[in-house]
């Protein structure tokens, strides 16, 4: 096993073992910080297949990681209050099922990803990254300013969606539901990067010509990554959602953006467990520095400038003692 | 719909559109010579807009706290590009964008520190607080009518910088060839520096100017800045021209959607869901607006290169 590897064993297992103890110690609080740290892993896992692999500096992932939310908020607001979406022309009613949420989540970001793909990805650099960050903030003010859903108030919803055969209620079920989408979807992210596709899109990253030279469509690449990248973080919107049971125009904010790409690179880019060990150091951050002083993110601050400035490759880069995962 | 009350949101929009100007500006001055992406810019801009609340608090001249505005803002750019910004020419576009959103994390809870989560209040100047009468019986708020002026005559003042003067030149060389007027003896990092300044106390200066119409706080610096983002991709990136006629059309579009839309579909529907709809349409026309110019245009109205 590469040093790498044992890293990410390790960091893997961690995930698994601190709310297990918890569980035994009875401290439910820290499950759901764990629970946390896994929603939102799974949020960067997403952003790193667009940014890690494709290179496409996205700063508006926020706009996938709300619509996902606001697809369980839109369908579980419905049911509860047993009010159809729509009769007519067909009848759609809410629903409280988590796997048709998901599903709805993941199908509506990654349409919205296509869309906001096709336009931003006729531009590239640092024009790509306005465009994203304008696209994210067209979303957070189109939620403020449509009451029907909240608007700036956001929706409540007040019990968890279900899952079949699961107690969603339960923190401990909660977090084992959501720890396995992780590691589905980081199994399938491993898989993309050995596959065809993948190593297309990392050589279109590198040297666009020499790809367009084999014959491979550079531009279709880097949409099929951005679609794929957004749906992945719509789903963990859904489940951001469903952890809070409260969704507002918040999970829009460019901050969330910000933040979501901050895990990616505190883990370090292009490693796959980079997101996990990012969102991990960021919620263990936030919970001890927060609890330290209501300024906390002025040290998040240095820290993350210290890491740009000297410390390329993340925590997985300079623990694995490899610089950057693109050598 | 009165010709008086569209006339009124005209003017507005332009005041608006002049205000992204002065943000615009510094920021595709900052892209255009060291190819730098800043996020932090809008921290100048708060930077300026707190500058001149405390000086007006303290002294209850505005000019002086449009002074301290421009010195603060400019102060911090340069501090800021000699201690980080420097260091991120040479990385790529990824390193800026999360060096400088770690900027705004300092920038904005620094502040809160300082400050507290309040607002603070900077009214403004006496002689400017009144009603103008614009010829025609059209009466129109005489500060924001000042904005528009002063605005207006930056923009005259940069561009004779860029194209008159001898740091205009440097500037100008800059953007076209770094290596080469570094070569002529030209020391590049203490235009980098000025560059950066100058784009720095433009943003203050604005957010000084804009602090006496709304209130001066934390995180006020970011939606601006995420609107001048839009103006510079309309525009085209590195060209100043550019950052104004987007700043323009930006301005307008938000100002006249918000007045016009509602007004446009009552016609076709009820009035309740006119103005639902047509609010919620016109909080995103200029993100459509943008999505036009890239359909058409990739590289903005006026970029050269892509």
């Amino acid at each position: 096993m590469t040093r790498e590897g044992t890293i990410n064993f390790l960091i893997l297992s961690g995930m698994l073992v601190v709310p297990i103890w918890a569980f035994i110690a009875d401290e439910p609080f820290t499950i759901t910080l764990a629970t946390r740290v896994a929603i939102l892993a799974l949020a960067g896992v997403g952003l790193n297949i667009a940014l890690g692999m494709g290179g496409l500096v996205s700063l508006g992932h926020a706009a996938f990681f709300g619509i996902g939310g606001y697809a369980m908020g839109i369908l579980a607001s419905h049911a509860q209050n047993f009010d159809p979406i729509m009769e007519w022309p067909i009848l759609i009613e809410g629903t409280k099922s988590m796997p048709i949420i998901w599903l709805v989540a993941v199908v509506t970001s990654a349409l919205a990803a296509l869309l906001i793909g096709i336009l931003s990805l006729r531009t590239s650099g640092v024009y790509f990254i306005m465009i994203t960050l304008a696209f994210g903030q067209m979303f957070f003010y189109f939620t403020i300013s449509w009451p029907a859903y909240g608007g700036e108030d956001g929706l409540s919803i007040y019990v968890r969606n279900s899952f079949p055969g699961l107690n969603t209620l339960a923190p401990i079920q909660f977090f084992g539901l959501c720890y396995a989408v992780l590691l589905v979807v980081m199994f399938l992210n491993w898989r993309l990067i050995k596959s065809p596709f993948g190593l297309a899109l990392n050589a279109a990253r590198q040297t666009e010509e020499r790809v367009e030279t084999v014959g491979i469509e550079a531009f279709r690449l880097r949409l099929v990554a951005f679609v794929i990248s957004g749906a992945v973080t719509g789903l963990a919107g859904a489940l951001f959602a469903d952890l809070n049971r409260f969704v507002s125009p918040a999970m829009f904010s460019w901050q969330l953006s910000g933040e979501i790409m901050v895990f990616v690179i505190l883990g370090g880019v292009a490693r796959l467990c980079g997101p996990l060990a990012g969102a991990a150091l960021f919620i263990i951050l936030e919970h001890y520095l927060g609890g330290i002083s209501e300024f906390w993110q002025i040290y998040l601050g240095f820290l993350l400038l210290i890491v740009v400035l000297f410390a390329k490759g993340g925590v997985i880069g300079t623990l694995s003692g490899k610089g950057g995962a693109h050598g | 719909m009165s010709i008086i009350l569209f006339v009124e949101q005209v003017l507005n929009g332009l005041q608006f559109g002049v205000m992204l100007f002065l943000m615009a500006s510094g920021l595709t001055l900052v892209f255009g010579v060291m190819g730098l992406i800043n996020l932090a810019h809008g921290s100048l801009f708060m930077i300026g807009a707190f500058a001149a609340a405390v000086i007006a608090g303290i002294t209850g001249s505005f000019i002086l706290a449009l002074m301290a505005a421009l010195a603060a803002a400019a102060a911090a750019g340069a501090i800021v590009e000699i201690l980080v910004i420097r260091r991120l020419y040479a990385r790529d576009h990824l390193d800026q964008v999360l060096a400088t959103f770690a900027l705004i994390l300092i920038f904005s809870e620094g502040t809160r520190w300082a400050f507290g989560s309040f607002p603070l209040f900077l009214d403004t100047p006496s002689y400017l607080s009144g009603p103008v009468t614009l010829p025609g019986g059209i009466e129109y708020s005489s500060y924001r009518l000042a904005i528009i002026i002063i605005g207006l005559l930056i923009a005259v003042g940069l561009f004779q910088l860029i194209s008159k003067t001898r740091l205009g030149i440097q500037i100008r060389a800059g953007e076209n060839d770094r290596e080469m007027i570094a070569a002529l003896g030209v020391d590049i990092s203490k235009l980098y520096t000025i560059v950066f300044a100058l784009g720095a106390a433009l943003a203050g200066f604005a957010g000084a100017l804009v602090g006496a119409i709304q209130s001066v706080q934390v995180g006020m610096g970011e939606p601006v800045l995420i609107l001048a983002f839009v103006v510079i991709v309309i525009g085209g990136i590195g060209s100043i021209q550019g950052a104004l006629v987007g700043s323009i059309l930006v301005g307008l579009t938000d100002t006249l959607g918000r007045f016009l839309l509602p007004v446009l579909l009552g016609t076709v529907m009820d009035a309740s869901s006119a103005t639902l709809i047509g609010s919620a349409l016109s909080s995103m026309s200029i993100y459509i607006l943008m999505a036009l110019v890239l359909l058409i245009k990739p590289q903005g109205l006026f970029g050269a290169q892509t």
